[in-house]
């Protein structure tokens, strides 16, 4: 068995709102060429296996792994598709190694919401067929009432929402592959249109397209590939119940299961002190307060004056989603896990630029599986 | 340091139907139950499920793994879903294997479901999108075609008649009537698969496996638990997987290449030097009667273009020497797809702890192996299993 594993190279993409130079392939191409030259690897002698991930209805094909191992050097190789986030199929590559029988293994997600001219229409697929899919046109209308019940139980306000958005935003343009940044105000937030009550416009992560791959190292493998090893030190993932009818509307309880597994499994017991940069999934804004007393950085409705007190921001106690996060980079569906633990990487290896924190030797990157999933999934890394 | 080893010690299927009354979660859940309480566990005791379900399309539901995850048992558990086209069955079991063998759980509840019969007016239309968008879905392609082009081809380059090929979907058909959870058991002739509707030549009706509702689950789980779970744990010693190229079109599709490099992957694992006499009982997979004999070509069971002898020869029925889809197999039993795959797995671990009934091949195997394969063509997942 191994009992380390690490990420030895990353590669990615731009994340753009469209990408009509490149097709699909070509975006997990040009990220797998990146992530293989900087852990100095030839996919096709040196790697023990493949982790890609994908959803049918996303990329558009049905059985969509079909079409993974070409463009990531794979052809008759042991290759997987995990039918959700990237950092599910991160976890997978992760139990592959410390089996023992793997030593190199890579990791692939990518999105081209650019392609799906119906998204509305496709994410409403994603509800019970029966009992939940003839009720709206709009799936964002979970995420409304979810964020109207948190809001109520918390005494959490919109504006507090809204700074969410101001911050992550405002991250992103110091952040070359975020297609999002921008300088905006609350009222902004505040004034643009109701999309569902009380979630607006810019509450909403908008969709984006890009790449990301990975490549995961055994101890003695990652020792000989990289000078800047990342360590995988603790992973949880949980999905709690897909129905609407039964589910806590008010907390993401996937998100506290998953949490307390990987704080275990790192021996973390105050994430608040020992962690020092979060990833966490924001598609919406009140997403990011939500998962902060999820993840048990503050207690229950303490998540809004820590954005109040600056405390999530760069140069802030915990910087949280210093890349812009899902509202400044761009929701990339199964690839979000994979842009937020590539930011952590890429902090904890300190090549984050212009939004570099100091002194991050703990990171924390997490996602969500959006509306209506109750799917989450965390890694914590190391230096 | 040495691997942790994993053993199956429960499995339960559901009977398979072309339409269940059940729903999707429920057909999960009936299997999850069967398989946790032959082993005489619950819930509370599964630390992660693994599930597999095959194109979202047939449901019609979108991140159906999301879905179904609750009726897996996966409600508040880490859940996740692996997917590699038909191979998935298999897979799923490989993957559940990774949980374990990590040394991250002990127990992992692995569950296959399939429900065909939600997509109207038949399955087929699912796989219409299975090809790529530029260069063959304008030629309108269904996936009778292409497996017709595989068999014309596995059939010009080693000289086999239709009426060698046949003989599997006899044998398979007939292994089913010992098979209470079988959609299509049935007595038939050469003759009868030969007359039966042509359906893109040289495929035959009776060459195919049906479409199919069902489920299939496993319990597996680590080395110091199942000897106090089971007398009997079977073993899940070695796995393989493999995945060729998207550009079926552009290989040799006389032989499966990607199951062979799968096979070996598992037998290496496994410490298999000679797979066609250490092998006892194998369930290839056989969504079509010429694929059982190409896969025994591909797993190494015999040489390239020697699979007719020994169907001719009986060494492949339930009593010959080399026994493969007892259960009666894809044909036989029914074709959901990923539960197919898991429902080969049931068998072969329940020969080898010698609870296969009416089904049970003499001689007290202590080694199987079961397979699957999917795509376009392009997917083997094996799995070695021993008592």
């Amino acid at each position: 068995m191994n009992e380390k594993v690490a990420i030895v190279g990353v590669g990615c993409t731009n994340f753009r709102s469209t990408t009509p130079d490149l097709s699909y392939r070509e975006l997990t191409y040009e990220a797998a060429t990146k992530a293989y030259e900087e852990a100095g690897v030839d996919p096709r002698k040196d790697i023990d296996s493949f982790v890609s991930t994908a959803e049918d209805f996303f990329e558009g094909y049905s059985i969509a792994d079909e079409y993974c191992p070409d463009q990531l050097g794979a052809v008759l190789k042991p290759v997987n598709t995990i039918s959700g986030d990237f950092l599910q199929s991160l976890i997978t590559a992760y139990m592959q190694i410390l089996t023992g029988r793997f030593n190199i293994v890579v990791v692939q997600a990518m999105s081209k919401a650019s392609n799906m001219t119906t998204l509305k229409e496709l994410e409403l697929f994603a509800f019970d067929p029966v009992f939940n899919r003839p009720l709206s046109e709009n799936p964002h209308f979970v995420a409304g009432l979810e964020m109207n019940r948190y809001l109520y139980d918390t005494k959490i306000t919109r504006e507090q929402c809204a700074k969410v958005v101001v911050k992550n935003k405002l991250n992103a343009l110091n952040n070359p592959y975020a297609g999002h940044g921008a300088k905006i105000t609350v009222e902004d937030v505040l004034n643009s249109e109701i999309i569902s009550y009380p979630l607006t416009r810019l509450d909403i992560s908008p969709s984006s397209d890009g790449a990301v791959v990975m490549v995961l190292a055994s101890e003695d493998a990652a020792k000989k590939l990289s000078d800047k090893p990342i360590w995988i030190k603790g992973v949880g993932w949980c999905s709690d119940t897909f129905s609407l009818e039964s589910r806590d509307w008010a907390q993401p309880i996937s998100t506290e299961i998953a949490a307390e597994m990987a704080y275990k499994m790192a021996k973390i017991g105050n994430p608040r002190k020992e962690i020092d940069v979060v990833e966490l999934s924001d598609i919406y804004s009140y997403k990011e307060l939500q998962h902060l007393e999820a993840l048990k950085f503050c207690g229950k409705g303490e998540a809004g004056k820590m954005i109040n007190d600056g405390i999530t921001k760069i140069g802030g106690e915990i910087p949280v989603n210093p890349s812009g996060g899902n509202l400044g980079v761009g929701n990339l569906y199964e690839c979000s896990g994979a842009q937020k633990t590539l930011e952590v990487v890429l902090q904890l290896r300190g090549e984050a630029g212009k939004r570099q924190i100091k002194n991050a030797n703990i990171g924390l990157a997490h996602s969500w599986r959006g509306v209506p999933t109750t799917s989450s999934a965390i890694a914590i890394l190391s230096n | 340091m040495g691997m942790r080893r994993v053993a199956i010690v429960g499995a339960g299927m559901t009977k398979f139907v072309r339409r269940a009354q059940e729903t999707g979660k429920e057909l999960a859940f009936e299997a999850a139950k069967m398989a946790l309480d032959s082993c005489e566990l619950t819930l509370k005791d599964v630390d992660c499920v693994s599930l597999g379900t095959a194109p979202d399309a047939f449901d019609g539901v979108h991140m159906k793994g999301e879905y179904l995850s609750d009726g897996a048992g996966g409600w508040r558990k880490p859940v996740m879903r692996p997917y590699v086209g038909g191979g998935t069955g298999v897979f799923n079991a490989i993957h559940g294997w990774f949980h374990v063998a990590s040394g991250l759980f002990d127990v992992c509840l692995v569950v296959a479901e399939e429900k065909m019969s939600s997509c109207y007016p038949h399955p087929a239309g699912a796989f219409l999108t299975i090809f790529d968008h530029t260069t063959e879905q304008p030629l309108k392609p269904n996936l009778i075609w292409i497996f017709a082009l595989e068999m014309r081809r596995y059939m010009e380059t080693y000289g086999i008649s239709h009426k060698d090929i046949a003989l599997v979907s006899v044998k398979n058909k007939k292994n089913a009537m010992d098979n209470p959870c079988a959609q299509i058991p049935e007595e038939i002739t050469v003759e009868d698969v030969l007359n039966s509707e042509v359906l893109a030549d040289p495929v035959h009706r009776l060459d195919i496996s049906p479409t199919t509702d069902g489920a299939a689950a496993l319990v597996l789980v680590s080395e110091h638990l199942a000897k106090k779970i089971t007398d009997k744990p079977v073993w899940l010693d070695g796995v393989g997987w493999n995945v060729d190229t998207a550009y079926w079109a552009t290989r040799d599709l006389s032989y499966p290449k990607y199951v062979e490099k799968a096979a070996r992957m598992a037998y290496d694992m496994a410490g298999i030097k000679e797979p066609s006499k250490e092998i006892q009982v194998a369930e290839p997979y056989d969504p079509f009667d010429y694929k059982e004999l190409h896969h025994m070509e591909g797993l190494q069971l015999c040489g390239k273009g020697e699979a007719p002898r020994l169907i001719a020869e009986g060494v492949t029925a339930r009593d010959g020497n080399l026994p493969t889809c007892p259960s009666g197999g894809l044909l036989g039993v029914g074709n959901p797809i990923a539960a197919s795959g898991a429902m080969k797995i049931c068998e072969i671990f329940w020969q080898l702890r010698g609870e296969a009934g009416k089904r049970q091949v003499p001689g007290k195997p202590k080694v199987g192996l079961a397979q699957a394969w999917g795509d376009l063509m392009q997917v083997g997942t094996v799995v070695v299993m021993r008592v």
